[in-house]
């Protein structure tokens, strides 16, 4: 275990703490740098991808893990920014530097003006409330067809950036590092958030509403915050979804995304932006090694119907229940069981990370 | 002037009056503690006071002004700080964004430096950082400083309470029962604190005790409720001997006159 020596107030400040984590996230950005000299371009696309996921689960973490707010309709917001960002482009013709950014505001003017009528909402009710939002931008898309070409779809024109004209197929890599670069501004701009009094704030509405009021906290001011800058990353990573499928129709922004991104920071751990990653990780690549299975099952058994299909649907439910009933810390959480263990041998106790009872709490003054 | 007033300031939940017309005022520097049975209304009192309940009637000052149109998030920055009975702490938070979430009025940077982490937002931390250790210091919180409060006993939770209401720099400190569920010691160190808090950090108390002890010990004036009604008023030697208030404790004695 390393004992880090604080000696000013700026250490608790930094992005690390201590110059070894640092080197390990600096190794792993010259990794994730590197890897398309190292695949072929659907392995790329399929990190391009994961990238993506991430980016979309640090938006949604950044609501549920941090401000406690549960939502399940950001697949809504996806689309905002997919949609927002393709329009700018082929109806305005602006540069993608122009209108992936505005896809970005756009999506979360839209997530602000969610906030306002349910700012007063909680838990499961929020979560019905944005639930219909999600059914609803479904349908929006497809009375709005005149500009979002609602049930035929709409085709993502090539990024342009500089000069440079690029999309996943011509140009893998390119749009690989485009993806990676708005993935590590986000995660720096996440952890920002984190170590501000914005995201004390955050954690405040999620902790105890009528004490974060009480230290001075405006609750509908904040949430309406949390709400804005979630949606606004959200639609982000919808906006290079949108340029990663090429063609996309009302039938991409379902319900079953909400639901996905939702299950996935679940999966992967609430309240860390570690946890966005590794979710991401789940949920690009087991369909992959799934389908790897079954294809090593087939050439075994020369069964061909040995999965019936759906399967994956049924694997990610098993995963989501086990993990609930298991590890509701998600993949982060027990790695950070697994760590302090090591760093702790032998002197780790198994209650360590038991919760304590929380103690009786003030009826909440409404 | 008087810092805080209550004039005439009623209240009732459905058919059950709560507060009724209380009215007293709290002195600049001064403690003051608000006795009376249980359901006596006095954490009702707290609650108007933080505008989580609008009174039916009356009037709330502070320093002169009334804060009836306040929002309860408007409170801490007018001046005015308060723990909770039961505790509410941010659980899933160290010891140290507990306090450091108490300098949420004292914020000056917007959300888009924030998100840069612009040089004057780090200048900031640094002195939210400086004022967060003082409050450390003052209450010994140094062991648990990274600890997580869903940890913590709850001795140690109820002084992060109080620490977080010092970390808002308030001048009026509303304590909701600092010493219930408290071992002697930790009350003695109650008592001690609040005498600090008084004399060093020039922070007038409004308090709601129970430990009559504590209450005489620390206390200038008292103020005693029962159902909602205003008892007596005064030095917490003449509430104590206060007939009506012996009444509403421990009742009449046989002959219908008071022990």
């Amino acid at each position: 275990m390393r004992i880090v020596f604080k000696t000013s107030y700026d250490a608790d400040l930094g992005l690390f703490v201590h110059r070894y984590q640092a080197f390990w996230y600096f190794l792993l950005l010259a990794v994730a740098v590197g890897l398309p000299f190292a695949m072929n371009d659907f392995w790329i696309g399929e990190f391009a991808l994961m990238l993506i996921w991430a980016i979309a689960g640090m938006g949604l973490m950044l609501l549920v893990g941090h401000a406690g707010q549960p939502s399940l309709g950001h697949a809504a917001f996806m689309a905002v920014g997919a949609y927002t960002n393709v329009m700018l482009q082929t109806s305005l013709g602006w540069p993608f530097v122009v209108s992936f950014p505005l896809s970005g505001c756009a999506a979360a003017l839209a997530g602000a003006l969610l906030a306002l009528p349910t700012a007063r909402l909680h838990g499961i009710y929020l979560a019905i409330a944005t639930l219909a939002v999600s059914v609803l931008a479904e349908d929006g898309i497809v009375m709005l067809a005149p500009w979002t070409g609602g049930v035929s779809g709409i085709f993502a024109p090539d990024i342009k950036i500089f000069g440079m004209s690029f999309n996943r197929y011509v140009n893998a890599p390119g749009f690989y590092w485009l993806t990676l670069g708005v993935a590590v501004l986000v995660v720096l701009g996440y952890r920002n958030i984190l170590r501000s009094p914005l995201g004390r704030s955050l954690v405040a509405v999620r902790d105890s509403e009528i004490s974060a009021q009480a230290v001075g906290v405006n609750l509908a001011r904040t949430k309406a915050v949390s709400f804005a800058l979630s949606c606004g990353v959200t639609g982000l990573a919808g906006a290079l979804m949108g340029h990663f499928a090429g063609v996309f129709n009302h039938e991409t922004f379902t319900i079953f995304l909400s639901i996905t991104l939702l299950m996935m920071i679940v999966i992967g751990g609430l309240g860390s932006i570690h946890g966005a990653f590794l979710g991401a990780i789940v949920i690009t690549f087991l369909p992959l090694a799934i389908s790897f299975v079954r294809e090593f099952l087939n050439e075994r058994f020369g069964t061909a119907s040995v999965m019936p299909p759906g399967i994956e649907t049924a694997a990610f439910g098993a995963i989501l229940i086990a993990f609930i009933l298991l590890e509701p810390m998600g993949i982060y959480g027990r790695w950070i069981k697994i760590r302090t263990y090591f760093e702790l041998f032998p002197f780790c106790r198994r209650d360590m990370f038991r919760r304590q009872r929380g103690y009786l709490r003030t009826e909440r003054i409404r | 002037m008087s810092l805080l007033e209550l004039e005439d300031v009623t209240i009732s939940f459905g058919g059950l009056t709560a507060v009724e017309s209380a009215s007293f005022a709290v002195n600049p520097g001064e403690v003051f503690a608000l006795v009376g049975p249980n359901g006596a209304g006095k954490s009702t009192i707290f609650n108007l006071v933080s505008r989580y309940c609008t009174p039916s009637g009356g009037d709330i000052r502070f320093e002169g002004k009334s804060i009836l149109g306040c929002a309860p998030h408007d409170i801490p920055r007018l001046g005015i700080a308060r723990t909770f009975q039961n505790i509410e702490l941010f659980e899933h938070a160290t010891v140290l964004q507990n306090l450091l979430i108490g300098r949420h009025t004292h914020r000056q940077s917007n959300a888009i430096s924030e998100i840069l982490h612009l040089p004057g937002v780090r200048s900031e931390e640094r002195r939210h950082r400086l004022a967060a250790e003082m409050v450390i210091d003052f209450l010994d919180l140094q062991p648990y400083r990274e600890s997580l409060i869903m940890g913590l006993p709850y001795g140690v939770r109820k002084i992060v309470e109080l620490g977080r209401a010092l970390a808002v720099e308030p001048m009026l400190l509303l304590l909701d029962e600092p010493a219930s569920g408290l071992s002697a010691e930790e009350t003695d160190e109650v008592a001690f604190w609040i005498e600090d808090i008084r004399q060093v950090m020039g922070i007038t108390v409004l308090m709601v005790e129970h430990d009559m002890g504590l209450v005489s010990s620390v206390s200038d004036r008292v103020l005693a409720l029962a159902d909602g009604k205003t008892l007596a008023i005064g030095t917490p030697q003449e509430v104590q001997t206060n007939p009506a208030v012996i009444e509403a404790y421990i009742g009449l004695g046989d002959d219908g006159a008071n022990e």
